[in-house]
């Protein structure tokens, strides 16, 4: 079937940067209320740029092969690249088009990436380097 | 696997009555196992709701006209239909609202605000789809009443029955109840139910949004005091709905929307009620909702409420005996195919999200529904589960097409390497 990609069931099987940063320098939950789905993504931010990201939670394929390629990509990037990132960037990333009736799931650890990224930026330094 | 192709009492001829089935979704025949999220539509019934637009549109209640006569004598006959098919004593006890949500939250804001006060108890259940929790919850919350939930028993198919005793020892001032649960098939014993709320002076309203289409319903036999139910999942058209309530309860609760039709007379400063139904359908109602719903009754009555329901049991039966036969399932609901149970079936395949299982079951043409099916405190939290699969049926499925599910259940398993 074409829906499922190869790559895209193996990310979901063997999902990369999968787990927790314990000392991580933001940390965002989100959920989706229609299917149950929870991410979480913990950042080690250093100098604006994205040193570690993990995520951690439950989900469908989507929304978990999304997560682990999401991951994947923004290892090394700019706080300010994530912020520019949209659905058209995560949907060359995953390679498929999940269509409306599985965008949020998709979509899902994006908004929470971008969650994370927000929270760091909206919060005073001295929190920032805090376990959260 | 073993397939019979078409019932013994011919049930399946209905099939050709309902247009979609024409249609073919991903190449492949359209098979619709969602029947508890909505039903399809017999062409009876689109042809009803055709004919009032193409021949006598026409606002009811108003016109000294002949169109107008026969939109407002149509709709008059809706009402006393649905009278008729639930036992109803007169039509003054059949409200339209837009669907059951609506007539429970017709009950609450009207009867709830003036019935219910400070630390009073509203008791619902378990099993209660978000229609029946979400307009209680608002109700206590505005009355700083509780809202408290008789449990399920360690089967979690049932209702427990020491719960039911256990919380109506406090007396609540409304019990309500779902007839049939939309997750788990479950029936519960309504009358029974109602039979020991009314020893505690409760107000009791059952929620028939699952059970209308597969059981006949007499409400005069539960001897609820409400009870709610859509049109949209008994072949009739989305967007109206139906609250009975017994006459003298309606006759003392105040109208929810003021308007035309709903009133007798207004000056400047006064303004007196119309009579039942009328006082609580302010304004142009659903019109051709109501005529829909007439033909979906007339459709349902032409099979007969006793055919439908034996032709899901028997579907149902057939799909539990399979499901129990394939590693890796777990099905919620009662395992036993009796009068105690509908044809809703939740599963859960292991190591499978049920969004992955409709997807799959999509590209099979096949619609099921994957979700929490807007029962959240059911599924994650009495059952412990963030979502589940569901298969539902109606008058118009086949052997076929569980077969067809089962293989696409085979599918999901081997795309997703599940042993």
């Amino acid at each position: 079937m074409d829906f499922y990609a190869e790559e895209l069931i193996s990310h979901y099987e063997h999902p990369h940067n999968k787990g927790v940063i314990s000392n991580s320098d933001s940390k965002f939950h989100e959920y989706n209320p229609t299917c149950g789905d929870d991410i979480t993504i913990y950042l080690k931010i250093k100098n604006d740029i994205i040193e570690d990201v993990k995520f951690d939670g439950n989900g469908c394929s989507i929304s978990i092969a999304s997560a682990s390629m999401l991951t994947d990509f923004v290892k090394g990037k700019k706080l300010s690249e994530i912020e520019k990132m949209d659905f058209k960037t995560l949907k060359e990333l995953i390679n498929i088009d999940p269509g409306p009736a599985r965008l949020k799931c998709a979509t899902l650890s994006l908004k929470t990436l971008k969650g994370a990224v927000f929270l760091y930026e909206h919060k005073p330094m001295d929190q920032n380097t805090k376990n959260m | 696997m073993v397939s019979k192709n078409d019932l013994s009492d011919g049930i399946e001829s209905v099939r050709s009555d309902f247009p979609i089935f024409k249609r073919r979704i991903n190449g492949k025949r359209f098979a619709y196992l969602d029947s508890a999220s909505t039903s399809q539509k017999p062409k009876q019934v689109i042809k009803a709701i055709s004919d009032y637009y193409v021949n006598y549109n026409s606002n009811i209640h108003r016109g000294i006209y002949n169109i107008a006569e026969k939109s407002t004598s149509m709709y008059i006959s809706s009402k006393e239909h649905i009278a008729k098919y639930i036992n109803a004593n007169s039509y003054n006890e059949i409200i339209y609202t837009r669907n059951t949500t609506e007539s429970i939250n017709l009950v609450a804001l009207t009867l709830g605000n003036e019935y219910v006060n400070k630390e009073d108890h509203i008791l619902i259940t378990d099993l209660e789809h978000h229609s029946n929790i979400v307009p209680w919850q608002l109700l206590a919350k505005r009355k700083s009443a509780a809202v408290d939930y008789i449990k399920l028993d360690e089967s979690k198919e049932h209702l427990d029955i020491n719960s039911i005793k256990e919380q109506l020892e406090k007396d609540p001032k409304i019990v309500a109840i779902s007839h049939a649960s939309n997750v788990l098939g479950t029936v519960n014993d309504v009358k029974e139910i109602t039979r020991e709320a009314h020893k505690h002076g409760s107000i009791v309203i059952v929620d028939g949004a699952q059970a209308v289409s597969h059981m006949s319903v007499d409400v005069r036999d539960i001897n609820c005091d409400f009870y709610a139910f859509s049109s949209h999942k008994m072949f009739g058209p989305s967007g109206i709905g139906v609250l009975y309530g017994k006459e003298e309860l309606l006759e003392n609760m105040g109208p929810l929307y003021g308007g035309g039709d709903m009133i007798h007379t207004v000056t400047h400063d006064t303004y007196s009620w119309n009579s039942l139904p009328w006082k609580f359908e302010a304004g142009t109602p659903n019109i051709e909702g109501a005529i829909g719903l007439n033909a979906a009754i007339d459709y349902i009555e032409q099979i007969g409420i006793q055919r439908i329901a034996k032709h899901n049991m028997a579907l149902t039966a057939y799909l539990l005996e399979h499901l129990s036969k394939i590693d890796d399932i777990t099905v919620y609901g009662p395992k036993n195919v009796d009068n105690r149970r509908i044809g809703v079936v939740s599963f859960d395949i292991k190591g499978l999200h049920p969004h992955d299982v409709a997807q799959v079951f999509d590209s099979e043409g096949i619609a099921i529904r994957a979700g929490h099916h807007c029962a959240m405190p059911l599924i994650t939290e009495s059952l412990n589960r963030s979502a589940l699969s569901r298969i539902s049926f109606n008058v118009y499925n086949n052997y076929v097409e569980i077969d067809r599910a089962l293989k696409a259940i085979k599918k999901a398993k081997k795309l997703f390497k599940v042993k």
